[in-house]
């Protein structure tokens, strides 16, 4: 046994390895912004030199231009959809007790554990049954499917613990229904809220199997991203937007991040995406 | 003995009197007395009241499941059984869907390489999560939170993105060849790194890192720390301790991070179509040109019901398989 001990994994052994994993996750990342700023098209070492100008190119391409306002249009009705039902789901879990709630909530969640060209093709089967001409809106309707269980998340996290006795306190001391609402309960969900709609957002950004299935002739980033990918030549411009997505994904999240744990603490949870 | 025996019985009165829900003696003696009948009959309403609220609030969210989750999946396995003759339909019960599934060459070969890669990666994702997930657990002290954070961040950019980082480092001009002529340890560029089943692994091993360490760090922060150092105080050695008593308790973690792997990657299209080539190619890719080029929709449903009825059956059998050498460990 005391020979055994000497390769057992210390805290140094593994604080090392915990270190060469978390580079090993960010690799591929790094690579992105390095090469978005190098003068060759093809993206090898050594480095040829530093330049802006994929970046500058971004602007006075139309179709990235359309794809991008697609993009913040499905991102925005998805986010808001896929939080209100998400909030009345999240009260409905953590308040009430009702028959069923475990497999309702299983069936919400079950995006999570689908493969995503499942949960694509069996959509696209149905809307093609019901004669529903594919469009964003469409789109919109995969994505909030697949943003619920995300936004549940985020969201129970924040409302669990949530001590009703403050409302009725509120009430008691003779706040209307509407006035509990706005001046108790909103202040102390509202960080969970936005963080679901940031988290949802950039979950519908970068989504791309459900987009390329039940869109129609209409792009989303990503969409467009795919159909630049065939063209070796327009790889720089690709690792240039793709680290301005990069950017945006990062600081939605970090502000969610933020605003969830204040929705924890306000409510004295502990939870949530990241734990 | 007898003073131990007696207090047992204290204990089971005490409880007994005082649970809410009492024996069934107890409450059908009392049925009669109309007072606290009418109490009974307020608090069922109130749980029922409870129970009409909760579900009311949550039915649109169902309904939305229902509508574009479960009647879909049931229109696909509906498919299954068709057949389809250019543009027409023809619902006439057939098995002939799934006799092409499950014997075409084609579709046995992509089946089972798609079932071999996703148990590889769940596999691999698990091993190389659960020192990370120790590490934050038992060593992350106060930066826990932001250990996890750094974790989730490049899980959090574009998956397609991702993936296309991967083709730019093993590919044939990529980073990894360039930089090891460079260094001088290879003379021309590699080929074996991209266009294969290995590089399909390798991109979705890093893909899904996260969806492995998450549940694992969970199981592991519940797992009850006075347990470990029982162990260690009577005697284990820090070895036997883990293996008994840590690692069993994280099994939950373990399971939900295999499934949570495994299921997904069995069906991805993106990662074997960018970096796969020929001999990485999928059960999804085969799945889409069925729904797309080729137009044969039962035949698609047909793949994709064979491909998930597989992967419950491959995931269900991990589980057990688990479970039953977590007991024997202990």
């Amino acid at each position: 046994m005391s020979g055994l001990r000497r390769f057992l994994p210390g805290r140094s052994w593994l604080g090392a390895y915990a270190a060469i994993y978390v580079g090993f996750l960010y690799l591929p990342v790094i690579f992105l912004p390095i090469f978005s700023v190098n003068t060759a098209a093809t993206p090898k070492f050594p480095l040829s030199g530093y330049t802006l100008k994929w970046y500058e190119q971004l602007p006075h391409t139309p179709a990235l231009l359309d794809a991008a306002w697609n993009s913040l249009i499905v991102g925005i009705s998805a986010s808001v959809l896929a939080t209100t039902l998400g909030i009345l789901a999240a009260r409905a879990i953590t308040r009430y007790r009702f028959p069923g709630r475990r497999s309702i909530n299983g069936l919400i969640m079950a995006p999570l554990v689908l493969p995503e060209i499942i949960v694509a093709i069996s959509m696209l089967l149905v809307m093609l049954q019901l004669g529903l001409s594919l469009s964003l809106f469409t789109v919109v309707l995969g994505h909030v499917l697949i943003c619920i269980p995300y936004s549940m998340t985020v969201l129970i996290s924040g409302f669990e613990g949530f001590d009703r006795s403050l409302e009725e306190a509120s009430a008691d001391l003779g706040e209307s229904a509407f006035g509990t609402f706005r001046r108790v309960t909103l202040p102390m969900v509202m960080p969970a809220i936005i963080s679901s709609l940031l988290v949802s957002f950039t979950i519908s950004l970068d989504e791309f199997i459900i987009a390329f299935f039940l869109t129609g002739t209409e792009a989303t980033l990503p969409i467009y991203i795919w159909g630049q990918l065939r063209f070796a030549a327009k790889l720089p411009g690709v690792l240039a937007l793709g680290t301005l997505l990069l950017v945006l994904s990062f600081v939605m999240l970090s502000i969610a991040e933020i605003l969830r744990r204040r929705a924890a603490r306000r409510t004295s949870n502990e939870g949530g995406l990241y734990a | 003995m007898g003073w131990q025996h007696g207090r047992q019985v204290q204990a089971g009165d005490c409880i007994r009197t005082r649970s809410p829900s009492r024996g069934f003696a107890v409450t059908a003696a009392v049925e009669d007395s109309p007072r606290l009948g009418s109490k009974r009959a307020r608090r069922d309403v109130l749980l029922q009241s409870e129970a009409v609220q909760g579900l009311g609030l949550i039915s649109p969210t169902f309904l939305y499941a229902v509508v574009f989750l479960l009647a879909p999946i049931i229109v696909v396995i509906a498919h299954s059984f068709w057949t389809q003759h250019y543009l027409t339909i023809d619902r006439t019960f057939t098995l002939e869907n799934y006799r092409i599934a499950l014997t075409e060459p084609i579709y046995r070969d992509l089946l089972w390489r798609s079932l071999y890669i996703s148990l590889t990666v769940s596999f691999l994702t698990v091993v190389f999560a659960y020192p990370i997930a120790y590490f934050i657990s038992f060593h992350g002290g106060r930066h826990k939170g932001l250990w996890l954070f750094l974790i989730t961040i490049p899980f959090w950019t574009s998956y397609l993105l991702r993936v296309m980082a991967w083709k730019v480092i093993l590919g044939y001009n990529g980073v990894l060849n360039s930089g090891l002529m460079g260094l001088g340890i290879i003379d021309e560029p590699s080929t074996a790194l991209l266009y294969n089943s290995s590089a399909v692994i390798i991109t979705l091993t890093h893909a899904w890192a996260a969806f492995a360490i998450l549940p694992i760090f969970v199981s592991l922060e519940k797992a009850d720390r006075t347990l470990v150092e029982a162990a260690t105080d009577l005697g284990d050695g820090p070895l036997r301790s883990f293996l008994r008593v840590t690692l069993p308790l994280s099994i939950p973690g373990v399971i939900a991070a295999l499934l949570i792997v495994m299921i997904p990657t069995v069906g991805d299209y993106v990662t074997p179509k960018l970096v796969g080539g020929k001999d990485g190619v999928m059960i999804a890719n085969a799945i889409q040109v069925q729904f797309g080029k080729a137009a044969n929709w039962p035949l698609g449903a047909a793949l994709s019901v064979t491909t998930m009825v597989i992967v419950t059956m491959m995931a269900l059998a991990s589980v057990f398989i688990i479970r039953s050498a977590a007991r024997m460990a202990r």
